[in-house]
Protein backbone atom coordinates (compact mmCIF):
# COMPACT_ATOMS: atom_id res chain seq x y z
CA UNK A 1 0.00 0.00 0.00
CA UNK A 2 1.26 3.32 -0.77
CA UNK A 3 2.08 5.73 1.98
CA UNK A 4 -0.12 8.91 2.63
CA UNK A 5 1.18 12.09 0.70
CA UNK A 6 2.52 14.99 2.70
CA UNK A 7 3.20 18.35 1.54
CA UNK A 8 4.65 21.85 3.32
CA UNK A 9 4.78 25.23 1.69
CA UNK A 10 6.15 28.45 2.24
CA UNK A 11 4.57 31.98 1.46
CA UNK A 12 5.45 34.67 2.70
CA UNK A 13 7.54 33.47 5.44
CA UNK A 14 10.89 33.63 6.71
CA UNK A 15 11.80 29.63 6.52
CA UNK A 16 12.13 29.91 10.39
CA UNK A 17 8.93 27.07 10.05
CA UNK A 18 10.61 24.91 7.94
CA UNK A 19 13.70 25.27 10.64
CA UNK A 20 11.36 24.10 13.55
CA UNK A 21 10.14 21.25 11.86
CA UNK A 22 13.79 20.03 11.20
CA UNK A 23 14.32 20.58 15.13
CA UNK A 24 12.07 17.80 15.52
CA UNK A 25 15.08 15.76 15.36
CA UNK A 26 14.68 11.96 14.49
CA UNK A 27 10.82 12.74 14.95
CA UNK A 28 11.63 13.68 11.36
CA UNK A 29 12.09 10.51 10.58
CA UNK A 30 8.49 9.71 11.58
CA UNK A 31 7.32 12.02 8.72
CA UNK A 32 9.47 9.87 6.33
CA UNK A 33 8.35 6.67 7.36
CA UNK A 34 4.62 7.43 7.63
CA UNK A 35 4.47 10.11 4.65
CA UNK A 36 5.51 10.06 1.03
CA UNK A 37 6.74 13.76 1.15
CA UNK A 38 5.60 15.11 -2.65
CA UNK A 39 5.94 18.93 -2.38
CA UNK A 40 8.33 20.61 0.10
CA UNK A 41 10.50 23.27 -1.41
CA UNK A 42 12.55 23.94 0.99
CA UNK A 43 13.91 19.99 1.64
CA UNK A 44 13.05 18.65 -2.34
CA UNK A 45 13.04 19.48 -5.48
CA UNK A 46 9.41 19.50 -7.16
CA UNK A 47 7.64 22.05 -9.15
CA UNK A 48 4.04 23.73 -9.41
CA UNK A 49 3.49 22.20 -12.29
CA UNK A 50 3.86 18.62 -10.47
CA UNK A 51 1.54 19.73 -7.97
CA UNK A 52 -1.03 21.34 -10.87
CA UNK A 53 -0.88 17.37 -12.19
CA UNK A 54 -1.65 15.50 -8.88
CA UNK A 55 -5.40 14.69 -8.14
CA UNK A 56 -7.61 16.59 -6.28
CA UNK A 57 -7.35 15.90 -2.62
CA UNK A 58 -4.66 13.43 -3.41
CA UNK A 59 -2.58 14.91 -1.00
CA UNK A 60 -3.44 14.09 3.03
CA UNK A 61 -1.69 16.46 4.49
CA UNK A 62 -0.64 20.10 3.73
CA UNK A 63 1.40 22.67 6.43
CA UNK A 64 1.19 25.57 5.28
CA UNK A 65 3.39 28.33 6.40
CA UNK A 66 3.82 32.39 5.62
CA UNK A 67 1.34 34.70 4.64
CA UNK A 68 -0.58 35.57 1.75
CA UNK A 69 1.20 38.23 0.44
CA UNK A 70 1.12 38.32 -3.44
CA UNK A 71 -0.84 37.05 -6.48
CA UNK A 72 1.72 33.49 -6.38
CA UNK A 73 1.41 33.10 -2.64
CA UNK A 74 -2.87 33.17 -2.84
CA UNK A 75 -2.53 30.71 -6.24
CA UNK A 76 -0.10 27.99 -4.61
CA UNK A 77 -2.89 28.90 -1.70
CA UNK A 78 -5.81 27.72 -3.84
CA UNK A 79 -4.01 24.89 -5.10
CA UNK A 80 -2.49 23.31 -2.47
CA UNK A 81 -6.48 23.63 -1.03
CA UNK A 82 -7.77 22.09 -3.86
CA UNK A 83 -5.38 18.89 -3.85
CA UNK A 84 -4.95 18.31 0.17
CA UNK A 85 -7.54 16.92 2.74
CA UNK A 86 -5.98 18.93 5.38
CA UNK A 87 -4.72 22.15 4.99
CA UNK A 88 -3.20 23.32 8.63
CA UNK A 89 -2.24 27.04 9.14
CA UNK A 90 0.82 26.51 10.05
CA UNK A 91 3.15 29.14 12.08
CA UNK A 92 1.99 32.76 12.91
CA UNK A 93 2.08 34.18 9.33
CA UNK A 94 -0.66 31.72 8.43
CA UNK A 95 -2.59 32.37 10.85
CA UNK A 96 -2.86 35.77 11.49
CA UNK A 97 -0.45 37.57 9.38
CA UNK A 98 2.88 37.53 11.39
CA UNK A 99 5.68 40.08 10.76
CA UNK A 100 5.16 40.31 7.16
CA UNK A 101 1.47 41.42 8.30
CA UNK A 102 3.33 44.65 9.58
CA UNK A 103 3.00 45.55 5.83
CA UNK A 104 -0.55 46.92 6.59
CA UNK A 105 0.72 49.61 8.25
CA UNK A 106 2.40 51.02 5.32
CA UNK A 107 1.60 51.11 2.05
CA UNK A 108 2.57 49.72 -0.73
CA UNK A 109 4.48 53.02 -2.30
CA UNK A 110 6.22 53.75 0.71
CA UNK A 111 7.44 50.92 1.67
CA UNK A 112 9.18 50.36 -1.97
CA UNK A 113 10.47 53.56 -1.07
CA UNK A 114 12.01 52.79 1.91
CA UNK A 115 13.55 49.48 0.37
CA UNK A 116 14.74 50.91 -2.73
CA UNK A 117 15.73 54.41 -1.56
CA UNK A 118 17.10 54.53 1.82
CA UNK A 119 20.61 55.14 3.23
CA UNK A 120 22.00 51.32 2.61
CA UNK A 121 20.63 51.09 -0.18
CA UNK A 122 22.55 51.53 -3.70
CA UNK A 123 20.21 52.55 -6.42
CA UNK A 124 21.48 55.23 -8.62
CA UNK A 125 19.16 55.04 -11.14
CA UNK A 126 16.31 55.43 -8.71
CA UNK A 127 15.38 52.24 -10.50
CA UNK A 128 11.69 50.55 -8.82
CA UNK A 129 10.77 46.76 -9.47
CA UNK A 130 8.31 46.17 -12.17
CA UNK A 131 6.34 43.10 -12.38
CA UNK A 132 6.93 42.45 -16.03
CA UNK A 133 9.90 43.31 -18.03
CA UNK A 134 10.74 42.51 -21.51
CA UNK A 135 14.58 41.00 -21.78
CA UNK A 136 15.75 39.52 -25.98
CA UNK A 137 14.53 36.24 -24.30
CA UNK A 138 10.74 37.15 -24.13
CA UNK A 139 9.05 38.20 -21.41
CA UNK A 140 9.70 37.90 -17.58
CA UNK A 141 7.31 38.32 -14.35
CA UNK A 142 7.82 38.79 -10.77
CA UNK A 143 4.88 38.25 -8.58
CA UNK A 144 2.50 41.04 -7.66
CA UNK A 145 2.69 42.28 -4.38
CA UNK A 146 -1.24 42.99 -2.70
CA UNK A 147 -1.48 46.07 -0.58
CA UNK A 148 -3.02 44.25 2.16
CA UNK A 149 -1.33 41.18 3.43
CA UNK A 150 -3.98 38.18 4.75
CA UNK A 151 -3.66 35.48 6.26
CA UNK A 152 -4.54 32.11 4.95
CA UNK A 153 -7.84 31.77 6.07
CA UNK A 154 -8.71 35.17 4.16
CA UNK A 155 -7.99 33.61 1.13
CA UNK A 156 -9.15 29.62 1.48
CA UNK A 157 -10.66 27.31 3.59
CA UNK A 158 -8.26 26.42 6.88
CA UNK A 159 -9.16 23.05 8.56
CA UNK A 160 -6.46 23.86 11.18
CA UNK A 161 -4.31 26.19 12.90
CA UNK A 162 -1.21 25.88 14.38
CA UNK A 163 -0.05 29.17 15.78
CA UNK A 164 3.73 30.33 16.82
CA UNK A 165 6.68 32.13 15.46
CA UNK A 166 7.48 29.54 14.76
CA UNK A 167 5.48 26.61 16.57
CA UNK A 168 7.94 24.81 19.21
CA UNK A 169 9.28 22.01 18.05
CA UNK A 170 8.10 19.72 20.73
CA UNK A 171 4.66 20.66 19.77
CA UNK A 172 5.11 19.76 16.07
CA UNK A 173 6.44 16.75 16.96
CA UNK A 174 3.34 15.70 19.23
CA UNK A 175 0.83 16.88 16.29
CA UNK A 176 3.12 14.38 14.18
CA UNK A 177 2.36 12.13 16.94
CA UNK A 178 -1.40 12.44 16.48
CA UNK A 179 -1.42 12.05 13.07
CA UNK A 180 0.40 9.11 12.67
CA UNK A 181 -1.78 7.86 15.70
CA UNK A 182 -5.16 8.74 13.38
CA UNK A 183 -3.61 7.01 10.41
CA UNK A 184 -3.18 3.64 12.64
CA UNK A 185 -6.46 4.50 14.30
CA UNK A 186 -5.51 4.86 17.25
CA UNK A 187 -6.85 8.45 17.72
CA UNK A 188 -9.47 11.00 16.22
CA UNK A 189 -8.77 14.23 14.65
CA UNK A 190 -9.77 17.24 16.11
CA UNK A 191 -13.05 19.10 14.94
CA UNK A 192 -12.35 21.23 12.09
CA UNK A 193 -11.04 25.01 13.03
CA UNK A 194 -9.15 23.62 15.94
CA UNK A 195 -6.13 25.26 17.10
CA UNK A 196 -3.42 22.54 17.45
CA UNK A 197 -0.26 21.82 18.88
CA UNK A 198 -1.07 24.86 21.53
CA UNK A 199 -2.89 25.42 24.90
CA UNK A 200 -5.59 27.79 25.48
CA UNK A 201 -4.72 29.88 28.69
CA UNK A 202 -2.35 32.78 28.49
CA UNK A 203 1.80 32.46 28.29
CA UNK A 204 1.52 34.13 32.13
CA UNK A 205 0.41 30.43 33.20
CA UNK A 206 3.38 28.67 31.94
CA UNK A 207 5.59 31.04 33.28
CA UNK A 208 7.86 30.29 36.08
CA UNK A 209 7.92 34.35 37.62
CA UNK A 210 6.62 35.93 40.47
CA UNK A 211 3.78 37.78 40.11
CA UNK A 212 2.67 40.44 42.47
CA UNK A 213 0.28 43.47 41.54
CA UNK A 214 1.09 45.27 38.80
CA UNK A 215 1.39 48.99 38.76
CA UNK A 216 3.92 50.71 36.48
CA UNK A 217 4.90 54.26 36.51
CA UNK A 218 7.50 53.93 33.83
CA UNK A 219 8.11 51.29 30.74
CA UNK A 220 11.26 50.85 29.99
CA UNK A 221 13.59 47.60 27.69
CA UNK A 222 15.70 44.94 28.46
CA UNK A 223 18.89 46.55 26.78
CA UNK A 224 18.61 49.43 29.27
CA UNK A 225 18.90 47.63 33.07
CA UNK A 226 19.37 44.18 34.35
CA UNK A 227 16.00 42.65 35.14
CA UNK A 228 15.14 40.85 38.48
CA UNK A 229 15.73 37.07 37.37
CA UNK A 230 12.87 35.71 38.94
CA UNK A 231 10.22 38.72 39.57
CA UNK A 232 7.58 39.46 36.14
CA UNK A 233 8.71 40.86 33.70
CA UNK A 234 5.93 43.12 33.16
CA UNK A 235 6.06 44.65 36.21
CA UNK A 236 9.51 44.95 36.01
CA UNK A 237 8.28 47.82 33.47
CA UNK A 238 8.95 45.56 30.53
CA UNK A 239 5.93 45.19 27.74
CA UNK A 240 5.82 41.50 28.13
CA UNK A 241 2.85 40.62 25.81
CA UNK A 242 2.42 37.09 27.80
CA UNK A 243 -0.90 37.90 29.64
CA UNK A 244 -2.71 38.24 26.70
CA UNK A 245 -1.24 35.76 24.33
CA UNK A 246 -2.03 31.55 23.78
CA UNK A 247 0.08 29.38 26.22
CA UNK A 248 1.71 26.19 24.27
CA UNK A 249 5.33 27.52 23.99
CA UNK A 250 6.17 27.16 27.63
CA UNK A 251 7.24 30.70 28.33
CA UNK A 252 10.47 30.24 26.75
CA UNK A 253 11.09 33.90 26.07
CA UNK A 254 10.34 35.00 29.47
CA UNK A 255 11.93 32.60 31.46
CA UNK A 256 15.08 33.40 29.49
CA UNK A 257 14.39 37.16 30.58
CA UNK A 258 13.12 38.12 26.98
CA UNK A 259 9.97 39.75 27.31
CA UNK A 260 7.19 37.52 25.30
CA UNK A 261 6.21 38.99 21.28
CA UNK A 262 3.06 37.39 21.33
CA UNK A 263 3.75 34.88 18.52
CA UNK A 264 1.12 32.44 19.66
CA UNK A 265 -1.87 35.01 19.24
CA UNK A 266 -4.72 35.13 21.05
CA UNK A 267 -6.64 32.96 23.07
CA UNK A 268 -9.92 31.46 21.68
CA UNK A 269 -11.88 33.56 23.48
CA UNK A 270 -10.38 36.82 21.67
CA UNK A 271 -11.35 37.95 18.35
CA UNK A 272 -8.54 40.39 18.29
CA UNK A 273 -5.51 40.00 20.13
CA UNK A 274 -3.81 43.46 19.81
CA UNK A 275 -6.99 44.53 21.75
CA UNK A 276 -6.73 42.46 24.70
CA UNK A 277 -2.51 43.40 25.01
CA UNK A 278 -3.70 46.83 24.71
CA UNK A 279 -6.29 46.57 27.40
CA UNK A 280 -3.98 44.52 29.80
CA UNK A 281 -1.43 46.72 29.62
CA UNK A 282 -3.22 50.52 29.93
CA UNK A 283 -5.08 48.80 32.73
CA UNK A 284 -1.57 48.23 35.15
CA UNK A 285 -0.61 52.00 34.30
CA UNK A 286 0.07 53.46 37.85
CA UNK A 287 -1.59 56.92 37.11
CA UNK A 288 -4.38 58.61 37.37
CA UNK A 289 -3.31 62.19 36.04
CA UNK A 290 -3.60 61.88 32.29
CA UNK A 291 -0.62 64.45 31.13
CA UNK A 292 0.98 61.86 33.63
CA UNK A 293 -0.57 59.04 31.75
CA UNK A 294 0.69 60.29 28.26
CA UNK A 295 4.10 60.29 29.67
CA UNK A 296 4.15 56.79 30.79
CA UNK A 297 2.87 55.80 27.39
CA UNK A 298 5.61 57.90 25.51
CA UNK A 299 8.03 54.45 26.52
CA UNK A 300 5.86 52.53 24.07
CA UNK A 301 6.87 54.08 21.14
CA UNK A 302 4.93 51.73 18.42
CA UNK A 303 1.73 50.70 19.79
CA UNK A 304 0.05 48.86 16.83
CA UNK A 305 3.58 47.35 15.92
CA UNK A 306 3.94 46.14 19.30
CA UNK A 307 0.46 44.92 19.88
CA UNK A 308 0.02 44.04 16.71
CA UNK A 309 3.60 42.18 15.65
CA UNK A 310 2.28 39.20 14.87
CA UNK A 311 -1.69 39.49 13.90
CA UNK A 312 -1.90 43.14 12.01
CA UNK A 313 -3.98 40.89 8.88
CA UNK A 314 -6.19 38.79 11.32
CA UNK A 315 -7.12 41.93 13.34
CA UNK A 316 -10.49 43.33 13.41
CA UNK A 317 -9.28 46.83 11.38
CA UNK A 318 -7.02 44.48 9.55
CA UNK A 319 -4.92 46.74 7.53
CA UNK A 320 -3.85 50.92 8.52
CA UNK A 321 -5.86 53.21 5.86
CA UNK A 322 -2.70 54.23 4.50
CA UNK A 323 -2.40 50.20 3.22
CA UNK A 324 -6.32 49.66 1.86
CA UNK A 325 -6.18 53.12 0.13
CA UNK A 326 -2.87 52.07 -1.26
CA UNK A 327 -0.73 55.86 -0.40
CA UNK A 328 0.60 57.79 1.77
CA UNK B 1 -28.17 70.12 -2.97
CA UNK B 2 -25.82 68.03 -1.76
CA UNK B 3 -27.27 65.55 1.48
CA UNK B 4 -25.71 66.68 5.08
CA UNK B 5 -23.41 63.90 6.05
CA UNK B 6 -25.08 61.80 9.08
CA UNK B 7 -22.13 60.36 11.16
CA UNK B 8 -22.45 57.33 13.08
CA UNK B 9 -21.43 57.32 16.63
CA UNK B 10 -21.48 54.61 19.13
CA UNK B 11 -21.26 55.67 22.61
CA UNK B 12 -20.04 53.48 25.32
CA UNK B 13 -21.56 54.69 28.92
CA UNK B 14 -21.85 53.77 32.44
CA UNK B 15 -24.73 52.77 34.23
CA UNK B 16 -24.03 54.81 37.39
CA UNK B 17 -23.09 58.48 35.79
CA UNK B 18 -22.96 59.04 32.08
CA UNK B 19 -26.20 57.02 31.03
CA UNK B 20 -28.08 58.17 33.62
CA UNK B 21 -27.03 61.59 32.61
CA UNK B 22 -28.25 60.49 29.19
CA UNK B 23 -31.54 59.77 30.43
CA UNK B 24 -31.73 62.65 32.22
CA UNK B 25 -31.15 64.91 29.13
CA UNK B 26 -34.30 63.19 27.77
CA UNK B 27 -36.27 63.51 31.12
CA UNK B 28 -35.22 67.68 30.43
CA UNK B 29 -36.72 67.55 26.78
CA UNK B 30 -33.04 68.70 25.53
CA UNK B 31 -32.57 67.44 22.62
CA UNK B 32 -29.22 66.42 20.88
CA UNK B 33 -28.97 65.12 17.24
CA UNK B 34 -30.03 61.70 17.03
CA UNK B 35 -26.12 59.99 15.59
CA UNK B 36 -25.35 58.51 18.42
CA UNK B 37 -26.40 55.17 19.80
CA UNK B 38 -25.52 54.36 23.31
CA UNK B 39 -24.54 51.11 24.73
CA UNK B 40 -24.55 51.29 28.42
CA UNK B 41 -21.91 49.21 30.21
CA UNK B 42 -21.75 48.60 34.23
CA UNK B 43 -18.62 50.74 34.05
CA UNK B 44 -16.34 52.61 31.70
CA UNK B 45 -13.89 50.53 33.14
CA UNK B 46 -15.97 47.76 31.00
CA UNK B 47 -14.45 48.86 28.15
CA UNK B 48 -12.57 46.69 26.29
CA UNK B 49 -10.52 48.09 22.85
CA UNK B 50 -12.05 45.19 21.45
CA UNK B 51 -15.44 47.15 21.29
CA UNK B 52 -13.71 50.28 19.96
CA UNK B 53 -12.13 48.41 16.66
CA UNK B 54 -15.41 46.53 16.24
CA UNK B 55 -17.45 49.79 16.04
CA UNK B 56 -14.95 51.41 13.47
CA UNK B 57 -14.44 47.64 11.64
CA UNK B 58 -18.27 47.99 11.51
CA UNK B 59 -19.28 51.31 10.10
CA UNK B 60 -18.81 53.67 12.33
CA UNK B 61 -17.80 56.98 12.28
CA UNK B 62 -16.65 57.48 15.69
CA UNK B 63 -17.07 55.72 18.93
CA UNK B 64 -17.51 57.93 22.68
CA UNK B 65 -16.83 56.34 25.89
CA UNK B 66 -18.01 58.48 28.91
CA UNK B 67 -17.87 57.47 32.24
CA UNK B 68 -18.22 59.42 36.04
CA UNK B 69 -16.02 61.76 36.80
CA UNK B 70 -12.36 61.54 38.19
CA UNK B 71 -13.13 60.32 41.94
CA UNK B 72 -16.49 59.30 41.51
CA UNK B 73 -16.73 55.56 39.87
CA UNK B 74 -18.99 53.38 41.31
CA UNK B 75 -16.61 50.97 41.16
CA UNK B 76 -14.20 53.22 42.94
CA UNK B 77 -11.07 53.51 40.30
CA UNK B 78 -12.38 51.58 36.92
CA UNK B 79 -12.68 54.88 35.11
CA UNK B 80 -9.28 55.68 35.65
CA UNK B 81 -8.57 52.34 33.69
CA UNK B 82 -10.32 53.15 30.99
CA UNK B 83 -8.66 56.94 31.12
CA UNK B 84 -5.52 54.88 30.37
CA UNK B 85 -7.22 52.33 27.93
CA UNK B 86 -8.60 55.62 25.86
CA UNK B 87 -5.14 57.44 26.12
CA UNK B 88 -3.25 54.32 24.22
CA UNK B 89 -6.36 53.50 21.98
CA UNK B 90 -5.87 56.73 20.38
CA UNK B 91 -2.37 56.61 19.82
CA UNK B 92 -2.42 53.19 18.17
CA UNK B 93 -5.65 54.17 16.24
CA UNK B 94 -4.21 56.79 14.96
CA UNK B 95 -1.31 54.59 13.43
CA UNK B 96 -3.95 52.90 11.57
CA UNK B 97 -5.12 56.16 10.07
CA UNK B 98 -8.08 57.02 12.37
CA UNK B 99 -7.67 60.29 13.45
CA UNK B 100 -7.81 60.55 17.50
CA UNK B 101 -10.90 63.04 17.68
CA UNK B 102 -12.71 59.88 16.85
CA UNK B 103 -12.60 58.81 19.72
CA UNK B 104 -13.77 60.55 22.48
CA UNK B 105 -13.75 60.27 26.25
CA UNK B 106 -16.24 62.42 28.35
CA UNK B 107 -16.90 62.13 32.22
CA UNK B 108 -20.42 62.70 32.24
CA UNK B 109 -22.25 62.85 36.65
CA UNK B 110 -26.27 61.51 36.51
CA UNK B 111 -27.36 65.29 37.09
CA UNK B 112 -25.28 66.64 34.02
CA UNK B 113 -27.93 65.88 31.21
CA UNK B 114 -27.19 69.09 29.96
CA UNK B 115 -22.96 68.80 29.31
CA UNK B 116 -24.03 65.30 27.92
CA UNK B 117 -26.03 66.99 25.31
CA UNK B 118 -23.97 69.58 24.46
CA UNK B 119 -20.57 67.64 24.13
CA UNK B 120 -22.46 64.88 22.29
CA UNK B 121 -23.68 67.71 20.16
CA UNK B 122 -20.61 69.32 19.81
CA UNK B 123 -18.94 65.86 18.83
CA UNK B 124 -21.14 65.16 16.16
CA UNK B 125 -20.66 68.54 14.85
CA UNK B 126 -16.72 67.76 14.58
CA UNK B 127 -17.20 64.05 12.92
CA UNK B 128 -19.90 65.68 10.63
CA UNK B 129 -16.99 68.18 9.29
CA UNK B 130 -14.35 65.13 9.27
CA UNK B 131 -16.87 63.53 7.10
CA UNK B 132 -17.33 59.56 6.93
CA UNK B 133 -14.60 57.12 8.48
CA UNK B 134 -15.68 54.59 5.86
CA UNK B 135 -13.64 51.74 7.40
CA UNK B 136 -12.46 49.15 4.35
CA UNK B 137 -9.79 47.19 6.04
CA UNK B 138 -12.83 44.98 7.74
CA UNK B 139 -14.48 44.33 4.37
CA UNK B 140 -10.89 43.04 3.28
CA UNK B 141 -11.20 40.10 5.63
CA UNK B 142 -14.66 39.15 4.61
CA UNK B 143 -14.07 35.26 5.38
CA UNK B 144 -13.97 35.12 9.27
CA UNK B 145 -11.95 32.83 11.70
CA UNK B 146 -13.25 29.36 11.35
CA UNK B 147 -11.80 28.59 15.24
CA UNK B 148 -14.29 27.39 17.14
CA UNK B 149 -13.31 24.59 19.29
CA UNK B 150 -9.73 24.13 21.04
CA UNK B 151 -7.95 20.66 20.41
CA UNK B 152 -5.14 20.80 22.81
CA UNK B 153 -2.71 18.46 21.96
CA UNK B 154 -1.19 16.12 24.82
CA UNK B 155 2.68 17.20 24.83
Amino acid sequence: MSKPKFAMYWAAACGGCEIAVLNTNEKILDVDANFDVVFWPVAMDAKYKDVEAMADQSILLTLFNGAIRNDENEHIAHLLRKKSQILVAFGACATQGGIPGLANLSSTPSMVDTAFTTLSTDNPDDLRPQTKYTIPEGEITIPTLYPAVKSLDQVVKVDYYMPGCPPESHQIAAVIDLVVQVLQGKAQLPPTGAVIGAGNSSVCEECTRTRNEKKIAKFTRIQDFKPDPDVCLLEQGILCCGAATRSGCGAVCPKAAVPCVGCYGATDDSPDHGARLLNAVASVIDSRDPVEVEKILDGIPDPAGMFYRFGMPGSLLRASKAAWEDKG
Amino acid sequence: MAQQFEPLIIGFTCNWCSYRAADSAGSMRLKYPPNIRLIRLMCSGRIDTTFVLQAFANGADAVLISGCHPGDCHYVEQNYKAQSRFLLMRRMIAQMGIEPQRLQLLWASAAEGTIFAAEVTKMIEEIRKLGPLNWKGGQLSAVSHQRSAIAEVAV
